[in-house]
């Protein structure tokens, strides 16, 4: 009998685990593109129909604000098994990593929506007069100036956003998504083989702890200018 | 030239309109460094910003050249702003950006692609503000009178007739202030370009302005060549302004004189009377002395001037002062 075995008595299959991660950050990469595609326009949408913003449109901005909080406050779990017929509708399927991305994203953009919305109006206001006073047009000021400007606060809401997809992933173990937190949920919890929960955490945890390092190294790099 | 026609500004704030600007016209000349001199709440950040319609006036007509800007729509609006740069009082430098890619933004913005026009023209640019060596660093390894040398080559890049200074040197300590205004009468010297810069302090309109407006509570009160406001200023708070750059100034005022015998003037010299022995002469000619109670030379922009506040007794005093008056040199009474 191998160290290992002895350790974790019900793993007999680590190629299984192995998988398991490949398909989080899968789930994780995936989900996380998509949600920056959408989330990005959407935050910069909130930022500039705010009030006394670049072009105030307190109509849109409300309606917009209103969307992105139902589905802020609806919790995780719940939006997985309402959107359901959605991400049928999209992908095809319910289960596994494409039937577990439409929910990630709708779920997780409207977070990152607000965090790009925060950081945007982190920006100077002189920064943008200035751009003004050259002539620039609003499309110019979003691309040359609000978005390098604020990529600080932008990267930083990356960060929080993944580390949120992470755990958001897992919650899609109990509706048949896979991954990490499906393992935990199904061997870990349901069967009582706590050598699997064990080793599923301590494999997230390892994951949270890196994309945190990564994303304070890059905002670092760029906060220091 | 900058013209406005019957302008006026209020913000409306809670369904109430509050003036900013009162209605005022006003030319500035192609070519000279106009200062607007005001407190702060006094309305001279607005009025800067009507020249490139940062701010919109609720009424009149602002002209630069021949292009009234108030009827501009936006995408010409925003070629007219590329001819008119801007500086400000914290700078507004791209963080982002280093100091070559801040100074070719403008640039960009107008649509330069070309990686070998674009280096050159920044290289020029930065080597008029003297800032060569750092293009590659970002503005916060700067001072503060290096930033605004970045602002200022930045406002210069798409080659404007016409530059605005936000309170340019507010931000900056008492000797940076005069090394960025000899930059930017330089750059008024060399480029020909029309400078409007507001300010609190008299001392830069002394320094750099060919022409001044004093603005109060949302009016012009008071306007002229530097020289005339700062020497015979009119308005109570032109002469807060011009006692503030002239500390010695408060000593004229007649209370310390009250046992000074004599009448007491106070002679104003302008250019070349400056440098004429005129007093002594007109002494010696007409047997009049004179005590020197307070005085001053120093120079508005280009102008060497004096202002001499003095006791004079004789009997021929005013023999004396007809002949100082044809010397060239501006008499004000104080006291009989």
């Amino acid at each position: 009998m191998n160290p290992l075995q002895k350790l974790f008595p019900n793993i007999d299959d680590w190629s299984e685990i192995g998988r398991a991660c490949i398909d989080t950050l899968l789930m994780l990469g995936g989900s996380l593109a998509l949600t920056v595609l959408i989330g990005l326009p959407l935050g910069v949408l909130l930022y500039l129909t705010g009030k006394g913003q670049l072009r105030p449109m307190p109509k849109l901005y409300a309606i917009a604000s209103l969307l992105v909080n139902i589905l802020r406050s609806v919790p995780f779990i719940i939006l997985m098994i309402v959107l359901m017929p959605v991400t049928y509708a999209l992908v095809g399927t319910k289960l596994g990593i494409r039937g577990a991305i439409p929910p990630l994203v709708i779920g997780a953009a409207p977070f990152f929506a607000r965090l790009v919305e925060t950081a945007l109006r982190e920006v100077q206001q002189g920064v943008i007069e200035a751009s003004q006073a050259m002539g620039a047009s609003l499309w110019q000021i979003v691309r040359h100036v609000l978005l390098p400007e604020a990529r600080g606060g932008l990267f930083a809401g990356i960060t929080v956003t993944a580390i949120a997809l992470v755990g958001y992933t897992a919650m899609g173990g109990a509706i048949g998504s896979g991954g990490l937190g499906d393992l935990a949920y199904r061997y870990g919890y349901l069967s009582y083989k706590s050598d699997y929960m064990l080793v599923t955490v301590v494999l997230l945890i390892v994951l949270v702890q890196l994309l945190q390092m990564i994303g304070d190294h890059i905002v670092t790099r760029y906060k220091q200018r | 030239m900058i013209r406005f026609v019957d302008v006026h500004k209020s913000y409306r704030v809670d369904g109430k309109d509050i003036p900013a600007l009162q209605p005022f016209s006003l030319d500035i000349a192609d070519g000279e460094v106009f200062g607007i001199i005001g407190l702060s709440g006094a309305g001279k950040s607005t009025l800067i910003r009507l020249i490139n319609l940062l701010e919109r006036p609720s009424g009149g007509h602002i002209f630069v050249g021949d292009t009234e800007m108030t009827a501009l729509a936006e995408p010409a609006l925003r070629a007219q702003r590329r001819q008119i740069g801007m500086i400000f009082q914290h700078f507004n430098l791209l963080a982002s950006q280093t100091v070559a890619d801040n100074v070719a933004f403008p640039l960009r913005l107008a649509g330069e692609r070309d990686a070998h026009a674009l280096r050159a023209r920044v290289d020029e640019l930065l080597a008029r503000v003297g800032l060569t060596a750092h293009a590659d660093k970002y503005p916060s390894q700067l001072s503060g009178g290096q930033k605004q040398r970045v602002g200022i080559a930045r406002a210069l890049a798409n080659r404007p007739s016409i530059l605005l200074c936000d309170e340019a040197t507010s931000a900056l300590d008492p000797q940076t202030t005069a090394s960025v205004l000899e930059l930017l009468a330089e750059i008024n010297r060399e480029l020909k370009l029309t400078i409007v810069l507001i300010t609190h302090e008299m001392d830069v309109v002394r320094r750099v302005c060919d022409r001044v407006a004093v603005l109060d509570a949302g009016a012009i009160v008071e306007r002229g060549a530097v020289a005339d406001v700062f020497l015979h200023p009119q308005h109570p708070t032109t002469k807060r302004f011009v006692n503030e750059a002239l500390p010695e100034e408060a000593a004229s005022e007649l209370a310390p004189f009250v046992r000074v015998p004599g009448r007491i003037l106070r002679l104003s010299f302008r250019g070349d009377t400056t440098l004429t022995p005129a007093l002594g002469r007109v002494a010696r000619e007409t047997g009049v002395e004179f005590n020197i109670l307070a005085g001053r030379i120093d120079r508005i922009k280009d102008l060497p001037y004096g202002q001499l506040t003095l006791a004079m007794q004789g009997e021929r005093v005013d023999a004396a002062l007809a002949a100082l008056r044809e010397a060239g040199i501006e008499i004000e009474e104080l006291r009989r």
